[in-house]
């Protein structure tokens, strides 16, 4: 077998990426939120085509016109999200869309014996191949993915993030079974950002920043990990955070959060937050993070504990409460439980706030733009101009203008649920600097983030969350990175 | 899952200049008639009735093309217009009603009993107007009580309500017919106002405020945020369980407007009154252009979607065709709107 090779540059998204595989190497692609990690993919997988240049397969160059073509040359791809049919049964699911049939009748014998054999060789034989994948956990998912892409021959097979799913337990079963691939003579493409996890399963790395191979085919063993991140973040890394953190501006919390829980997610927590005071929850996505404060905001109804507003006791489960005593909440998934992707910018700015606008129910959509228009060109949000669709926005922008949401409305409390998330550094650093204008002007802010860097960076105080408990709180300066990852480590075996 | 693959596609080019260029094409777009919707398509929508009404004129002539015809067409088109248009703010917001019909018929029942007439012939006919919209409004109510706070899908709710209401109106009828007797309805409802039929400028009126409602109101913009991302409207503090319910009482009041229009058209109250009505006004608001997954509606389009169908029936009479003929152009004409409707909603989307 020749040695795989594969070269693009192009796609707007991407500006000239090499990525060099090898038969039976994990190959590790590394790269930030946004540095085109996806976008690489979906060209490698057939979903996207690339503007320019080539994409050689054993030393042929190729085009790959779909997710089939790409599939029947041998190379597969599992998605972050899970794409198995809940209702079919594992042999379905492995062999979907390459039935075993005969004249248009499934042999279910056939499919169960070959599914099983090629459970088997993944080691994982405990699956049954005639029980409903919905009943699967997110990691036996993953294992039917990758059982069907081995039912498929596939000789490269390119997984997207795959441990982001996965408890630790479920994490060291998936390497083992990369293990039992890579020794099978498959080449594996694994994105990844935990660099931990690239430091035990991969051979040779090759990162991207800025749609761009900024290195390629690095060895792991000889690499030391500092020299990576440089790598990733290269000078942009963030180390100023618009600023030193403001401080509380008053000693009287405007938001006192006292026994909250949400039994069976998170257990009951207390804490408060004075006027221009960031309040920081880190810890690992599930940890129960969001669900403190979607639970906080009344989004998700509280099983017991308060929560209150300048002195003010919310409605639990009521988000109508908690906007009007004055909190908001920017999602973490931006565009389901955020935007109106369908609509113009300005009314996705005045969404909480149209009503206050109107009068006697009759919109006043020329007040309503004007409003959006200040805070657009405040924000410098790009292009400013309202009456586009939200959905062309950039990820940066699109936060902007939910960020902007709540300037408009105005409130003393201000949830941000993984705020940069799929946002470029220029408008991260934006953001940060906005965060800390709000905080000047007496804004309360609990920021949810899984960069601790961020945390800590924007934070007074941080709350360290493990397993659905609080299992630090303390002043910013007086952790660090480690520290958090070390109680985020003890915290969920506990 | 920190990077979704959907979100990073979209922000890796960054802040990206093409969008801005973009942008800068399109400068500031003056809000459309048609209500957020492209411009595109109600043209689309006018063109495909002229030419019906080319087809119309040349092949029944005079017959098609005279002034009483037209009247009868708009006469025609006014029950199931108005029916459509509550429907447009049932769809809109991510919902369906399948009653809408029997519930229409119901409410020309109840309004037409013994008691009901006798009553009116008291206090007027407002007693029968007052009586069928109260139906309407009840039983859209029970609809969206059900969707919103019983969780019931909405196509399920509905078709509980169409089925329970059809029995209902034969009960309460004893499936009889039951005539207006009652002059002073009849007098007010039937009949020409400035040569138009009454019942027309009822549904313009209907449609005006209708187009009003939805565009220029902040109920219309609670109608749209909820059909597009319930999640994003609850979250940004928006009611959307009551907004729910509410829509839905708009239908059943839409419904109780047309059981009044229908009475003075047919003058009798009968429980097979709007008989599959439901499926007309799907039908109409869906090649009207309202997008059926919800967020977007506009109004105008649904007028438009009800005159081609009444057209098209129209066209079919004049020239003595089959209704079954009628019955698969009309099923061809949905097919080709919602094909095109994709495939501009693709466009748009680039």
């Amino acid at each position: 077998m020749n040695g795989i090779v594969k070269e693009f540059p192009g796609v707007r998204a991407l500006d000239g990426v090499d990525l060099h595989v090898l038969p039976g190497e994990v190959h590790c692609l590394l790269g930030q939120n946004g540095a085109g990690k996806s976008t690489l993919i979906k060209v490698l997988a057939g979903a996207h085509q690339p503007t320019e240049g080539e994409i050689r397969w054993k030393g042929e160059v190729v085009k790959l016109t779909s997710t089939a073509a790409a599939l029947k040359l041998g190379v597969a791809t599992i998605f972050q999200e899970l794409d198995v049919v809940d209702g079919l049964t594992v042999a379905e699911n492995i062999y979907l869309g390459n039935e075993l049939a005969t004249g248009g009748v499934l042999k279910r014998g056939e499919a169960n014996r070959r599914a099983k054999e090629v459970l088997a060789r993944l080691g994982h034989a405990e699956i049954r191949p005639g029980r409903l994948v919905g009943s699967l956990s997110a990691a036996g998912k993953q294992v039917v993915q990758m059982a069907r892409a081995l039912s498929h021959d596939a000789q490269l097979i390119i997984m997207d993030e795959p441990s982001a799913v996965l408890d630790q337990e479920e994490v060291r079963q998936l390497f083992r079974v990369v293990n039992t691939l890579r020794e099978a003579g498959v080449a594996i493409v694994y994105i990844s950002h935990r660099l931990e996890e690239i430091r035990e399963i991969g051979d040779r790395i090759t990162v991207i920043k800025d749609g761009r191979t900024v290195a390629t085919s690095l060895p792991v063993s000889e690499t030391p990990t500092s020299k990576l991140i440089s790598l990733m973040t290269g000078r942009e890394v963030l180390t100023n955070f618009g600023g030193d953190a403001v401080g509380p501006q008053s000693d009287t919390p405007v938001l006192e959060v006292e026994n909250l829980a949400l039994s069976g997610t998170f257990e009951p927590v207390t804490f408060s937050v004075r006027p221009g005071e960031v309040v920081g929850l880190a810890g690992l996505v599930g940890a129960g993070r969001s669900e403190i404060i979607e639970t906080l905001y009344g989004a998700r109804r509280a099983t017991s504990g308060t929560v209150k507003v300048n002195g003010k006791t919310l409605r639990r489960g009521s988000v109508i409460d908690a906007v009007n005593k004055g909190i908001g909440l920017a999602p973490e998934e931006r565009k389901s439980q955020g935007l109106l992707l369908d609509q113009p910018i300005y009314r996705n700015i005045t969404l909480s706030t149209f009503a206050r606008f109107a009068k006697f129910g009759i919109l006043d959509e020329r007040a309503e733009r004007k409003a959006a228009k200040e805070q657009a060109t405040a924000l410098q949000l790009a292009p400013p101009d309202v009456e586009r669709n939200i959905r062309t926005l950039s990820g940066g922008n699109q936060q902007k203008a939910m960020l902007a949401r709540w300037l408009v409305h105005g409130c003393d409390v201000l949830l941000l649920d993984e705020p940069t998330r799929g946002v470029d550094v220029g408008a991260r650093a934006e953001i940060y600097s906005l965060i800390r204008e709000l905080t000047r002007r007496g804004t309360a802010v609990v920021l949810v983030s899984s960069e601790i860097e961020e945390v800590l960076g924007l934070a007074d105080r941080v709350m360290v969350v493990a397993d659905g408990r609080v299992v630090h709180t303390g002043p910013a300066t007086e952790i660090d990175e480690h520290r958090v990852l070390d109680l985020v480590m003890e915290g969920a075996h506990a | 899952m920190s990077d979704s693959s959907a979100t990073t596609t979209a922000t890796e080019a960054g802040p990206a200049p093409v969008e801005q260029t973009e942008g800068q094409a399109t400068p500031t777009r003056k809000p459309k008639l048609g209500g957020g919707l492209g411009l595109g398509q109600t043209v689309g929508l006018v063109l495909a009735l002229v030419l019906l009404i080319a087809i119309g004129g040349i092949s029944a002539g005079e017959r098609f093309l005279s002034i009483p015809n037209m009247l009868v067409i708009l006469q025609q088109a006014a029950v199931i217009g108005v029916i459509s248009i509550g429907m447009t703010f049932v769809i809109t917001a991510g919902g369906i009603d399948l009653s809408v019909g029997s519930v229409m018929g119901l409410a020309t029942v109840w309004a037409t009993t013994w008691a009901t007439q006798n009553l009116a012939g008291q206090f007027g006919w407002i007693v029968m107007v007052l009586t069928a919209v109260a139906v309407g409004v009840a039983a859209g109510l029970i609809n969206g009580l059900l969707v919103a706070y019983g969780r019931v899908v909405a196509f399920i709710a509905t078709l509980a309500m169409l089925v329970a209401a059809r029995g209902l109106a034969e009960i309460i009828s004893g499936r009889q017919t039951q005539l207006v007797d009652y002059a002073g309805f009849t007098d007010t409802f039937r009949g020409d106002l400035i040569g138009v039929p009454k019942i027309v400028w009822m549904f313009a009126i209907v449609a005006a405020i209708g187009w009003f409602v939805l565009n220029r109101t902040t109920f219309g913009r609670r109608t749209i945020a909820v059909g597009g991302n319930p999640e994003a409207a609850r979250l940004a503090g928006i009611n959307v369980k009551r907004h729910t319910m509410w829509v839905f009482a708009v239908a059943g009041l839409c419904a109780g407007i047309a059981a009044v229009m229908m009475l003075s058209r047919v003058n009798s109250g009968s429980s097979s009154n709007g008989y599959l009505y439901e499926l007309d006004a799907i039908a109409a608001v869906v090649i009207g252009g309202t997008l059926l997954a919800g967020g977007r509606g506009t109004i105008v389009g649904t007028v438009l979607g009800v005159l081609v169908f009444q057209v098209l029936t129209n066209v079919f009479t004049q020239n003595n065709l089959d209704s079954s003929v009628q019955a698969v152009t009309k099923g061809a004409i949905i097919v080709v709107a919602v094909l095109l409707q994709q495939r501009f909603a693709t466009v748009q989307r680039r």
